[in-house]
């Protein structure tokens, strides 16, 4: 966060997740009427979709925007590789029982770091450009998955899918307790030294080591934070839809990264912004939405998708310095 | 010494390269033959120049993702409407090279980073596939298939076109003014804007000369498939990327070279089928392609070499 | 010398300009005539910058007006409109493409044709400058500028800056154009600068070392918060009067501090860069100089002992037995975080002191930056403003804080006083000695020559070896110069 000891005021003046936010408004309220004149979904079970699905990007989005905090140019691009070997890893362990859930839970997230630090010993030991590290781990990461799962037909543990489908009204369980995780990682940026540090580190890391501050150290937390959350989110989204299946984190790809840039991250590196995070997801996801119950094709709602991300950072981002 | 271990850290795509050849001769002697050779490398050939694309693009110290998704749409356009109506589909290319202008001329003005914005762009280049070819189809024209078919004297085609591709590059970046003016705008905008030159204009012109090498990818890559798809060349985005990295360029612009570059994309195309000759099952084969980035820039790391002095 | 009869080139009536709340000039009326060097002093904030900024083009003034060969200058000037009128400027931060080679740069700067053998043809031209100025420079048109160090690229820096091009050659501004140079360069360059104006050429030197300002300009300008306070003809003032007219008490080294007595404590650090030449040994309570000429080596063996671990011998044999914290003196590279506040910026390397378990605590935090702020007099309305709104010298100021304000018993400082008014060097001096008495280790790499009677002993370096160790009551110039030139065996 850039200056959150201002006053409030001037931060909600100066934030650069309201605009996600309006957005998302816009898409839901438009929706909602679209569907109302359809007979598709009312607003009540439409949010309800848009949450459960939505909660998968904001979790591996947090992780995805502390990597790009950490510096210019850093992306995570292994995410959608974690997602598919935890996914399987996570499935092996559990092995439909409801009595392994933790394990399983545990072998995503531990599955998950591991990447993660590996990807942090390539970028810091071999010195390998942090775009092309993760590029590489990824391809190295899905062969793994696509050795270990291909074919597997396990199917999650009761108990877990359950726990996926609950709600509170019209909000997802699960939806809340990745609030819990946005409010922890909330807390990590702002009240911790590790919150200043990877800020530090983001705009000037030569500056931040020389400051005292921890350099390597704090890199390697921020990998394996996005590496145990991408992990994590591949164990629930296995659960979700019943099973894993290799190609299920393909598509978050480049969400993540549409997700936290169109919340407010700067891709500089260096000032992150939480806020527009669950904006950017639920706009994403409403967005598609909408196109598809307005019968849009395929090539249409994808077009129309690039057309407004576009849109969107040329409203949206201020002083990059590329 | 110094200059030495330069030349060298740029060589290293040449030297992967070599390296990889080296093994598979030792495999199928027959690898190193002009049939051989044309068979290995087919592939590179499209590659080679979405890594040109690329190599514009981190030049400014921007990057493309979505050259992959373009030169699928490319190839579609080839595909489906330039059999029929070639005027059509030259009107088609040259709208395609002014949106790339255009989004150059977005992130340069509204200084946006050209991450997020190729990322919406490769959206729109893929849906632009999609609605031409909502499934595989389409026919290259016929010319385009003899062209890759051709098997010119002594040299196999694809070690033509990286010859070419590499011939290209180095002109424009190390002969002509316009190139050292683009590596200079990648290593000191600034120092550009001083000199009164357009900066716009730089970023704009490096923008259409991607979507040219892209448009050339697509024809090249329909000719050597014969149909369109329009997922088919997604891959190429991060191959790219990768090559102009193994070439010796660095993402904070102003660096790149474009025999390195050409090498990288030969070495990062025989990655994928260096497995096929010592009978690993496939499932490995993506990771090929991984395992060969990380040697060969850790051998970057281990020569040593940063380039700036303490 | 100046010539009245001639019309000035650039005049500037009452111009003023604020950056927010900030008035950094305030009606300077000034003119410049050909064939001078005008020599423009005063502390950091006084508006110096901002005024040449104005000159070539960096901003427009809000207030007063410009004049440029006679006429007044409209809304579209700018950087371009400067070159093209002659006005020629050398930044304290380079403008040169680090990527690029010598000549690649220099072709940047014409327009020479793009005729196959223009890199030849740049190259020469960028040779021929560099000859000119700065004769035996050792420097090929096909190098890579990033790979020079930092002196060379000043050297090429300037070279450019006086080449004749597409536009005419009027008026060069140098800002501490000698900051980067070593002594001998420094002598070529304000030699040449003379040559220059006799030519009818202008010269606008910025400088804090007094001694260039007197002895290189025909007149000298002083500025203290954004106004002119004091202009003179070097013949008729001296450099007592010129200090005395910014304000503040100049000490000449019949004043300097007497050597301290102390009583030096415990090893606290050996190393060296490479196996050759002699290891520099710090011992607790010392104050240690680093010195020779600029870019041998003196910032690298600094960084080189920061990043030592603590109580472990490197495979060189080099050992560290305390914590170090860094004071940078290239603020953009090493020090300053431009997104962040000025507290922010200053409390960095205390976080561990302002909370418990990884949290901190904004209460501890804030009190601990309000004490620096106070004590090294940080000139700013509200500390939470960016820290880019803070002048060099004043930024400077935050990165002593950070260090001095950590916990660390052994402070590296890389020519921290750069950019620095003299008020601040001598807090800086002061704060330096009190605390060494107390048993803080201090490691002092300094360019100004005068700094060096601080320190109890001095280490020169050349070509990368600490050469020679010389105890502070032997100092002389004399004796550095000896050091720094002498040949390696």
């Amino acid at each position: 966060m850039s200056d959150t000891r201002v006053s409030p005021w001037n931060g909600l003046r100066n934030s650069y997740w309201l605009s996600a936010w309006v957005a998302t408004a816009v898409v839901l309220i438009a929706t909602t009427l679209f569907n109302a004149g359809r007979g598709g979904p009312s607003l009540g079970p439409l949010l309800t979709t848009a949450l459960s699905f939505s909660t998968f990007t904001v979790l591996v989005s947090l992780g995805q925007m502390l990597v790009i905090t950490s510096g210019p140019g850093n992306i995570d691009l292994s995410i959608p590789s974690v997602i598919a070997l935890s996914g399987a890893l996570s499935m092996g362990a559990m092995q439909s029982s409801n009595g392994l859930i933790a394990l399983g839970i545990l072998v995503a997230l531990a599955s998950g770091m591991a990447v993660g630090i590996v990807n942090f010993l390539l970028i810091r030991l071999l010195k390998i450009p942090p775009i092309i590290a993760t590029m590489a781990s990824a391809l190295i990461v899905l062969s793994c998955a696509i050795a270990y799962g291909r074919g597997m037909r396990t199917a999650p543990p009761a108990l877990l899918a359950k726990m996926l489908v609950a709600r509170i009204d019209y909000v997802p369980v699960f939806s809340i307790f990745a609030m819990a995780v946005t409010l922890l990682v909330w807390l990590l940026l702002t009240r911790t030294i590790y919150g200043r540090a990877l800020c530090a580190i983001g705009q000037n890391r030569n500056a931040a080591r020389l400051a005292g501050v921890k350099t390597d150290f704090h890199v390697l937390l921020t990998y394996a934070i996005s590496g145990a959350l991408a992990g994590l989110t591949g164990c629930l989204i296995a659960s979700y839809s019943g099973g894993n299946s290799l190609d299920q984190g393909n598509e978050y790809l480049l969400l993540t990264v549409a997700v936290v840039v169109i919340g407010g991250t700067s891709v500089a590196g260096g000032r992150a912004s939480l806020g527009g995070i669950w904006g950017g997801a639920l706009f994403m996801f409403l967005l598609v939405a909408l196109l598809n119950t307005a019968g849009a094709s395929a090539g249409f709602r994808t077009l129309l998708t690039g057309v407004i991300i576009v849109m969107v950072a040329a409203l949206t981002e201020r002083r990059q310095t590329r | 010494m110094r200059h030495f271990r330069a030349h060298i850290t740029r060589l290293l795509s040449a030297i992967t390269f070599a390296i990889l050849l080296g093994l598979i001769y030792r495999n199928q002697s027959l690898a190193l033959s002009y049939l051989g050779l044309t068979l290995l490398l087919g592939a590179s050939v499209p590659i080679v120049f979405a890594t040109l694309a690329q190599m514009m693009m981190v030049s400014v110290g921007d990057l493309d993702l979505s050259i992959g998704p373009f030169i699928s749409m490319c190839a579609a356009i080839g595909a489906i409407i330039l059999p029929n109506s070639p005027w059509l589909a030259a009107l088609l290319y040259v709208l395609a090279i002014g949106v790339y202008v255009f989004c150059g001329v977005l992130i340069h003005v509204r200084r946006l980073s050209s991450i997020v914005v190729t990322l919406g762009l490769s959206f729109v280049w893929l849906g632009f596939a999609l609605l031409l070819v909502p499934s595989p189809g389409g026919q290259a024209p016929q010319y385009l298939v003899d062209l890759m078919a051709w098997q010119p004297p002594f040299v196999p085609l694809p070690v033509l076109f990286a010859i070419l591709a590499a011939l290209i590059g180095y002109f424009i970046f190390n002969i002509t003014v316009f190139g050292t003016v683009v590596r200079g705008f990648g290593g000191n905008p600034k120092v550009i804007e001083r000199s009164g030159r357009s900066s716009l204009g730089i970023h704009a012109a490096v923008y259409a000369l991607a979507g040219v090498f892209g448009i050339v990818s697509g024809l090249l890559l329909l000719g050597q498939t014969t149909s369109a798809d329009a997922n088919q060349a997604t891959s190429y985005t991060l191959i790219s990327i990768a090559s102009v990295i193994l070439g010796g360029g660095e993402f904070v612009g102003g660096k790149v070279y474009a025999l390195g570059s050409v090498f990288g994309a030969l070495t990062m195309t025989l990655a994928t089928s260096f497995l096929n000759f010592y009978q690993v099952s496939s499932d490995w084969q993506v990771a090929m392609q991984g395992i060969i980035l990380i040697v060969a820039l850790s051998l970057r790391t281990a020569i040593g070499y940063s380039g700036k002095p303490a | 010398m100046t010539s009245t009869t001639d019309a000035a080139f650039v005049q500037t009536e009452k111009i003023g300009k604020t950056f927010g709340v900030v008035r950094a000039l305030n009606d300077a009326t000034l003119a410049f005539y050909p064939g001078e060097c005008v020599g423009i002093v005063g502390h950091n904030g006084a508006g110096k910058s901002t005024l040449m900024n104005i000159l070539s083009g960096v901003f427009r003034n809000d207030r007063g007006t410009l004049y440029v060969d006679g006429k007044k200058v409209e809304h579209h000037w700018n950087t371009h409109e400067a070159i093209r009128h002659g006005i020629r400027c050398v930044f304290q931060e380079l403008s040169l493409c680090p990527n690029l080679s010598l000549a690649e740069n220099m072709r940047l700067r014409t327009s020479a044709g793009n005729a196959l053998g223009w890199r030849k043809q740049a190259g020469a031209q960028v040779i021929r400058a560099l000859d000119k100025i700065f004769p035996r420079h050792g420097l090929g048109a096909n190098q890579i500028i990033e790979s020079l160090p930092i002196t060379k690229r000043q050297m090429v820096e300037i070279a450019m800056a006086f080449t004749p091009g597409d536009h005419p050659l009027k008026l060069v501004i140098l800002d501490e154009p000698t900051s980067s140079l070593d002594e001998q360069s420094a002598k070529q360059l304000l030699t040449y600068l003379r040559d220059f104006v006799s030519g009818g050429g202008i010269c606008i030197l910025i400088s804090h070392k007094m001694h260039e300002v007197m002895n290189y300009s025909d007149r000298v300008v002083v500025m203290r918060e954004g106004a002119v306070i004091y202009e003179s003809d070097i013949a008729q003032t001296s450099a007592k009067q010129v200090v005395e007219a910014m304000g503040q008490g100049h000490t000449n080294r019949d004043e300097q501090a007497a050597t301290r007595v102390h009583q030096a404590g415990e090893l606290q650090v050996q190393a060296r860069l490479s196996a050759e030449g002699l290891p520099l040994k710090a011992f607790q309570g010392e104050i240690i100089g680093l010195a020779g000429l600029a870019g041998h080596g003196q910032t690298r063996l600094l960084k080189l002992i920061h990043a030592l671990h603590k109580g472990r011998q490197d495979r060189h044999g080099n050992e560290l037995h305390t914590e170090t914290a860094f004071v940078a003196g290239d603020r953009q590279s090493d020090g300053v975080f431009g997104l962040w506040s000025i507290a922010k910026n200053m409390s960095l390397s205390w976080l561990g002191k302002c909370g418990r378990a990884g949290m901190i605590s904004f209460a501890q935090e804030d009190r601990l930056i309000g004490q620096w702020m106070e004590k090294l007099r940080v000139k700013t309305p509200d500390m939470n403003l960016p820290i880019s709104s803070l002048s060099g010298g004043n930024q400077q100021k935050v990165l002593f804080a950070r260090a001095l304000g950590a916990d660390a018993p052994m402070i590296l400082m890389d020519d921290p006083t750069r950019g620095v008014d003299v008020g601040t060097k001598y807090e800086v001096y002061g704060i330096v000695r009190s605390q060494a008495d107390e048993g803080r280790t201090f490691l002092w790499y300094t360019t100004e020559f005068e700094e060096l009677y601080h320190c109890d002993r001095i280490y020169v370096m050349n070509e990368g070896e600490i050469v020679g160790e010389i105890a502070n009551a032997n100092l002389s110039e004399g004796e550095l110069f000896r050091l720094s030139f002498k040949e390696l065996a």
